[in-house]
């Protein structure tokens, strides 16, 4: 395609607008400070070069962070009247969206999703969740858990990479509508959104010790999880670590939510509108380099209809660009790390040695930075590992199936339920498989919708608790 | 003295909607307050915890599937069937609790009404709990609650009937499906109620009730894989962190319950149907 006349110009989105700094610090108690863990470069993954250093807390940096959490619960956070609060996440809210073209340069370059991703979904979205519970501060006594429900304390939360602003808003947003104070560490390989929030905390003039954010690797999660004066967890992230949490929290009174994997079935019927379902078929599993827990990574195809499917998808698929997250034209960015690259190519080369048919995009990939073209693998069966075990990457398996019932069955042979795509023209086939897939989310003829309205978690092993919507504040609640 | 001699009951477990024995064999006497022999009482095993959960996991579809009505009708009729053995209650709690019989009576009465109220809300928790969310864009997106799936219940082990039923009834009003260990010392109501629960059109395998021992058998339901949530209420409090703990390996939904043993006469809220349910939101396109 590079020899087309129809090619597309580059189109880069300035990185200047990112403000990056050569360094970031901890912000602890309203301030920026000097973290005594190890510093970290955060890399960008389209070049391997390295964008900041940022310094990280250490296991003593936790401590007086849940110390100043505490102390503004007590002191400011926990004692203020809701509609008071509400003004100060409101503020929250504006300042993202002021900020949005910056945070969604940085947001690219650290993460390595397109800019069209970041611009158009993740920091609009991660504003709206600020919006939405705002709005609740004040509305307590509306949420269904009795009159003048209780907020829990100090929240110890812990987020992934894959949507670094966006998982923060997730987090935060409710946690302060419902007088919580936070102690937030932001995933070691994208910290960057997360420091530029915190100065946001500052622009709003949020009380110090409400918002504490932590930069580090794991152990400092572990130490978050397990410090005795926090009274919530939250976490999103892998099922592996979301049982290690639970086993940690276990017989303790901290209360605990966990968003975790996923391998979600997208079913489409033979009389789906097909080129609409192709575009959702793409959506779902290549958004975001298919580093999104909810991603529609198993393909349920309808026995008559799969060769029309796989022709049309992998055009379709051959269409997509993958490159420089910066340019406004790329579909598909770069892989986070490099860890997480050559775990995709260690389950992709599983698919191969169990005898599923690989098809590989032909477009061009960039030779520097972690790339790893869209992939989709045909014939595949229940039992192959990429059918199994989450690939969190840009990788989709396709099964077939013939009647209603097989698809549930299929759909629903799984550890993992957070999500599920049906595709039919019938209004009464999707309300028949709504009812039966065990999944926390259910898209009929689209997919990866998001809203803070709309509550957000999983059956099973993908999790308990949710978030968005008046059933998400439950978590945030001593109810 | 009669010359008549009474006829004593052996107690069984209840499985699947049958009264089998436990597959190991064993039983363990029980006695009542003052330590008087009562009966034997079947001692549940490993293998009857697995066989119950089978058999839990084989009716959830059919209980969760049937209609909410249909489901609070069948719990309104194990209420009557309560009301009618009233007085084999009553003498049962009273044996096993050591409380005077007008205290056993009103005990049984709040068992009974408890059981009213729980179904009673078969068809409302998802008016209370569901929603339509107001997305930003062309969506109909709803939120509707379902329940979880196989509970694993420690039932209290002071409360025999009032607390066995407290925590029974809400996992039963939302659809789930129970394996229950009674309490050890005091389970003869727990057997009864399961006669109640067999000839109430509950489907069998939707109640499962197992005497034993908390301890021993608390631990098969923790890691069991096809366990969704469990009740820790019966375990002692030394033994609960282990069983979250094993619960954790298959990210089971554990119940946050408190040191003591509650007052079961205390008017109850809808914290335990909540936890037994999970949010399901759906999003279907508008347009024409």
């Amino acid at each position: 395609m590079p020899d087309s006349p129809f090619d597309y110009a580059p189109a880069p989105e300035s990185r200047d607008l990112a403000n990056l700094k050569p360094a970031y610090r901890p912000f602890v108690n309203g301030e920026f400070v000097d973290g005594a863990g190890e510093p970290l470069k955060s890399v960008n993954p389209a070049t391997e070069e390295v964008l900041a250093e940022v310094s990280t807390a250490s296991k003593s940096d936790v401590d007086t962070a849940v110390k100043a959490a505490r102390r503004a619960y007590e002191k400011t956070w926990g004692r203020m009247p809701g509609a008071e609060r509400a003004k100060y996440i409101f503020r929250l809210a504006r300042l993202i969206q002021e900020r949005a073209r910056e945070l969604a340069v940085l947001e690219s370059l650290d993460n390595g999703k397109p800019i069209k991703e970041s611009r158009d979904s993740d920091i609009p979205t991660a504003a709206a969740h600020f919006f939405y519970h705002a709005g609740w501060a004040d509305k307590l006594d509306y949420a269904g858990y009795g009159p003048d429900p209780r907020p829990l304390g100090v929240a110890g939360q812990v987020i992934p990479w894959n949507f670094p602003l966006l998982m923060l808003a997730w987090k935060i947003a409710p946690a302060l509508a419902t007088g919580n104070t936070v102690v937030l560490k932001p995933a070691e390989t994208t910290p960057l959104t997360a420091l530029v929030f915190a100065e946001i905390c500052q622009q709003a003039e949020l009380p110090p010790g409400v918002v504490n954010i932590l930069p580090g690797a794991g152990d400092i999660g572990a130490e978050l999880v397990g410090h005795p004066d926090v009274n919530k967890i939250a976490f999103t992230g892998s099922t592996e670590v979301g049982k290690l949490i639970q086993r940690t929290v276990a017989g303790t009174p901290k209360k605990l939510t966990l968003e975790l994997g996923g391998k979600a079935a997208n079913v489409v019927f033979d009389d789906a509108p097909l080129d609409q379902a192709v575009e959702g078929i793409v959506n779902g599993i290549f958004f975001n380099q298919g580093h999104v827990c909810c991603a529609g990574s198993r393909l349920l195809v309808q026995e008559s209809i799969v060769d029309e499917v796989l022709a049309k998808l992998r055009y379709r698929v051959s269409t997509l660009r993958i490159g420089d997250p910066l340019d406004k034209n790329t579909d598909i960015g770069a892989i986070n790390s490099r860890e997480q690259l050559t775990k995709i190519q260690e389950l992709v080369e599983s698919g191969d040695t169990e005898g599923a048919q690989r098809w590989t995009s032909p477009c061009p990939v960039p030779e520097r930075g972690f790339f790893f073209a869209p992939t989709v693998f045909s014939d595949v069966q229940q039992s192959m590992r990429i059918a199994r075990e989450e690939i969190f990457g840009p990788v989709l398996s396709v099964l077939t199936f013939r009647t209603p019932e097989e698809a549930v069955t299929k759909a629903n042979n799984t550890p993992y339920g957070l999500s599920a795509g049906i595709w039919t023209e019938k209004g009464s086939r999707i309300l028949w498989m709504a009812n039966r897939l065990r999944a926390g989310v259910v898209w009929a003829n689209t997919f990866n919708r998001f809203d803070p309205a709309a509550p957000f978690g999983g059956y099973q092993e993908s999790g308990f608790g949710r978030e968005g919507g008046r059933t998400g504040l439950e978590a945030y609640l001593d109810v | 003295m009669s010359d008549r001699l009474s006829v004593t009951k052996t107690y069984k477990l209840y499985i699947g909607g049958k009264f089998p024995r436990s597959e190991s064999g064993r039983s363990y006497p029980v006695s009542d307050a003052k330590g008087k022999f009562l009966a034997n009482a079947s001692h549940a095993s490993r293998k009857d915890v697995r066989d119950a959960v089978v058999a839990a996991r084989k009716a959830f579809g059919g209980w969760s599937g049937a209609t909410a009505y249909n489901r609070g009708q069948v719990l309104f009729r194990v209420a009557e069937v309560l009301e009618g053995r009233r007085d084999q209650f009553v003498s049962e709690v009273s044996a096993c609790e050591g409380v005077p019989a007008k205290k056993a009576e009103s005990l049984v009465d709040a068992a009974i009404d408890r059981w009213v109220w729980y179904a009673g809300w078969t068809d409302k928790i998802a008016t209370v709990l569901g929603a339509a969310n107001p997305v930003a864009g062309p969506y109909f997106s709803f939120t509707v609650p379902e329940p979880t799936g196989v509970v694993g219940v420690l039932a209290p082990q002071q409360s025999s009937l009032l607390g066995l039923v407290s925590v029974l009834a809400p996992v039963l009003a939302t659809g789930s499906t129970a394996v229950v260990v009674s309490s050890a010392d005091r389970p003869l109501p727990a057997i009864t109620l399961s006669e109640v629960l067999a000839t109430s059109d509950v489907p069998g395998g939707v109640a499962n009730i197992l005497t034993g021992r908390a301890a021993e058998l608390g631990s098969w339901l923790a890691s069991h894989g096809d366990v969704n949530a469990l009740d820790p209420t019966g375990a002692a409090e030394a033994d609960r962190a282990e069983l979250a703990k094993a619960a954790a390996g298959t990210v089971k939904r554990v119940l946050s319950v408190p040191a003591e043993e509650p007052d079961w006469t205390a008017q109850p809220d809808i914290k335990r149907l909540r936890r037994y349910l999970e949010a399901k939101t759906v999003w279907h396109p508008l347009g024409v």
